[in-house]
């Protein structure tokens, strides 16, 4: 099979080693970028960090140990944690929905999804409030409740997963499935083995915005929750808390650490996601 | 019999895709369906593979009724055009697949991965992710993956299609040497008829949902049933109301036959070894004949000489009916 040989020995894609590309012009826009991300966001960040540090080891340990602090913190990861888990699974059903189904109402829906982006937090509090509240017009009272916190939650980080899965989904190929299918895999397992490991790195994506985006939230919950410490206080309410109270250092610490864990969240969902989509 | 497809009818919407199509398809052999793009090829290959459902009519596979039979229960091999490879999987999982779903022994599917990379000459490549490697090696993974789940039938759906020109006729007498290693059913698709007449033990000519023609290769060349499978298959020009090929134009310096038509050499065209000669009869007809560099260089032609053409003795030719010619492919 001589005939093959040539082509049989050339590889397609070769890896070569990183190397700069910069020309001018690009060093220029490089600087631009630099700058522009480093006003925005690393002086801000570097300003919190500091901050903290200021008040010394002592400050930054008895803040985040004390009982009060530690419940809003594990009360808003854990919220957050659990709003990534629903969202990961509801919000790749959605994507699903809206790319695979044709139905009346679609662009519709397609609309609707965005609202959580377009709405200011705060009115999706009232919202929330008017709906879930202590006068439900459907009977479902968390007003108070750590249930409040989750379901705020829920509410801004709904279109995250949708919206980072939809356009994967779009250029998935059906004749992929064709191939599981006619090799013997059921529906299930095409979905398991062939698209999910493709839709995998969406996902995951999606989820460290949504979980990310969990953490930082105030407005939305802020009126459903009532703030009540040891019960339905999140961090964001008890650094506004210590900022009140002029305690600038104990608010630079919680926010310290909220970072810290929001970090660790979306590196170890990038981990995750790498094994998953090679196990297949 | 291996395949046996009986009076099947297919509409997407309005679009008639197969009209009663009836084929049968014997154990072992090679057969390409050709036709025309939107001729309804693919889709009787896909309703053949279970992609597809037919409308009506009946598919037995192996002499197993098979028509309401989802894809999984087909036991076929089925190639795509584009590969259709499982991007997050190496070579070896690739090829895999099939036997890791029917939960075959680890040690049995490495033995069986390992057989197929060497079939397709991909041995060296199979822990490379299939981005890493060119179409026509891609398709030779996917080929492999086919064969892996040992199908009762191969279906190909215009497997080199999306590939070089070099490499695709590579690949189409690789195709044919490893059916003759593996004689295994297979059924492939194509829209080029040299890809069929070289490849194929049986040709099926599909063309506007219907099937116009079932024949060996040179059955088909030789003896076409029709203007559309005439002029599908080679080049053909028009002489006194007869569709004949232009190597089956003759071309004399004088008179020598009585129905010889008297023309003018129009235009001569050297493509290669050939040599293709435009001839303007006195009676307004255009006649396109080709004939070796040598043929042409003894007879002397030259643009403007005078000539007569007739038909070859004895070559096949199809009679073309009132309303006009068909386009040649």
């Amino acid at each position: 099979m001589s005939a093959l040989a040539p082509e049989a020995d050339r590889p397609a894609t070769r890896r070569r080693p990183a190397r700069s590309t910069l020309t001018p012009a690009s060093g220029l826009g490089l600087g631009i970028a630099v700058l522009w991300f480093s006003l925005l966001v690393l002086i801000p960040l570097c300003a919190v960090i500091v901050t903290a540090v200021d008040g010394g080891w002592q400050i930054f340990w008895a803040t985040i140990t004390n009982e009060q602090t530690f419940a809003a913190i594990r009360l808003t990861v854990l919220a957050a944690a659990a709003v990534t888990v629903v969202n990961a699974v509801m919000g790749t059903a959605i994507a699903w929905v809206l790319v695979r189904d044709r139905f009346w109402g679609r662009g519709v829906l397609e609309v609707l999804i965005d609202i959580p982006f377009a709405l200011p937090t705060i009115v999706a509090g009232l919202v929330l409030l008017s709906l879930y509240g202590t006068d439900s017009p459907l009977g479902i009272d968390v007003a108070n409740q750590p249930a409040s916190v989750f379901l705020a939650y829920l509410f801004v980080t709904l279109p995250f997963v949708v919206r980072m899965v939809q356009p994967v989904l779009e250029e998935l190929d059906t004749d992929v499935e064709e191939a599981a299918s006619s090799l013997g895999a059921s529906r299930l397992t095409t979905f398991r083995r062939v698209i999910l490991p493709s839709l995998t790195p969406a996902i995951a994506a999606g989820s460290a915005l949504s979980f990310a985006r969990g953490v930082s939230e105030y407005g939305a919950l802020v009126l459903l929750s009532g703030n009540l410490p040891f019960k339905t206080e999140v961090t964001s309410v008890r650094i506004l808390g210590s900022v009140e109270n002029n305690n600038l250092a104990a608010a630079a610490s919680v926010a310290t650490l909220l970072l810290v864990i929001s970090l660790s969240v979306i590196v170890l969902l990038d981990v995750l996601q790498r094994r998953v989509s090679r196990r297949g | 019999m291996s395949i046996e497809v009986k009076n099947v009818s297919k509409s997407f919407g309005d679009f008639v895709a197969l009209e009663d199509v009836n084929v049968s398809i014997g154990s072992g052999q090679l057969t390409a369906l050709l036709g025309p793009s939107g001729g309804g090829k693919s889709t009787l290959l896909r309703i053949i593979a279970g992609l597809e459902s037919a409308d009506s009519g009946s598919i037995t596979i192996e002499g197993r009724e098979a028509t309401s039979l989802p894809p999984q229960k087909r036991n076929v091999g089925f190639v795509f055009q584009h590969y259709a490879a499982f991007k997050h999987l190496s070579v070896a999982r690739n090829v895999a697949f099939g036997l890791e779903i029917r939960k075959r022994p680890k040690a049995e599917i490495k033995a069986r991965v390992e057989e197929l990379l060497e079939l397709v000459h991909l041995s060296q490549f199979g822990h490379r992710l299939p981005a890493q490697l060119s179409g026509g090696q891609r398709q030779r993974m996917a080929l492999a993956r086919a064969l892996a789940v040992e199908p009762s039938v191969l279906l190909l759906d215009e497997p080199f299609g999306a590939l070089d020109a070099k490499v695709r006729k590579e690949l189409r007498d690789w195709l044919r040497r490893l059916h003759d290693e593996v004689h295994v059913t297979t059924v492939f698709v194509t829209h080029d008829q040299e890809e069929a007449l070289e490849v194929a033990d049986q040709i099926v000519v599909i063309n506007e949902g219907r099937v116009e023609q079932i024949g060996t290769p040179d059955e088909l060349y030789d003896h076409p049933a029709n203007e559309f499978v005439m002029s599908f298959l080679g080049e053909v020009t028009t002489l006194s109301g007869r569709l004949v090929r232009p190597h089956d134009v003759q071309m004399q310096t004088a008179p020598q036959v009585p129905e010889a038509l008297e023309g003018q050499v129009s235009r001569m065209l050297r493509i290669g070894f050939e040599v293709r000669v435009t001839v303007l009869t006195t009676d307004g007809q255009e006649i396109v004949a080709t004939m070796t560099r040598t043929q042409a260089r003894s007879l002397g032609l030259a643009e403007g000489a005078p000539v007569w053409v007739s038909h070859l003795p004895g070559a096949e030719g199809v009679d073309v009916p009132a309303h006009g010619v068909l386009a040649a492919s």
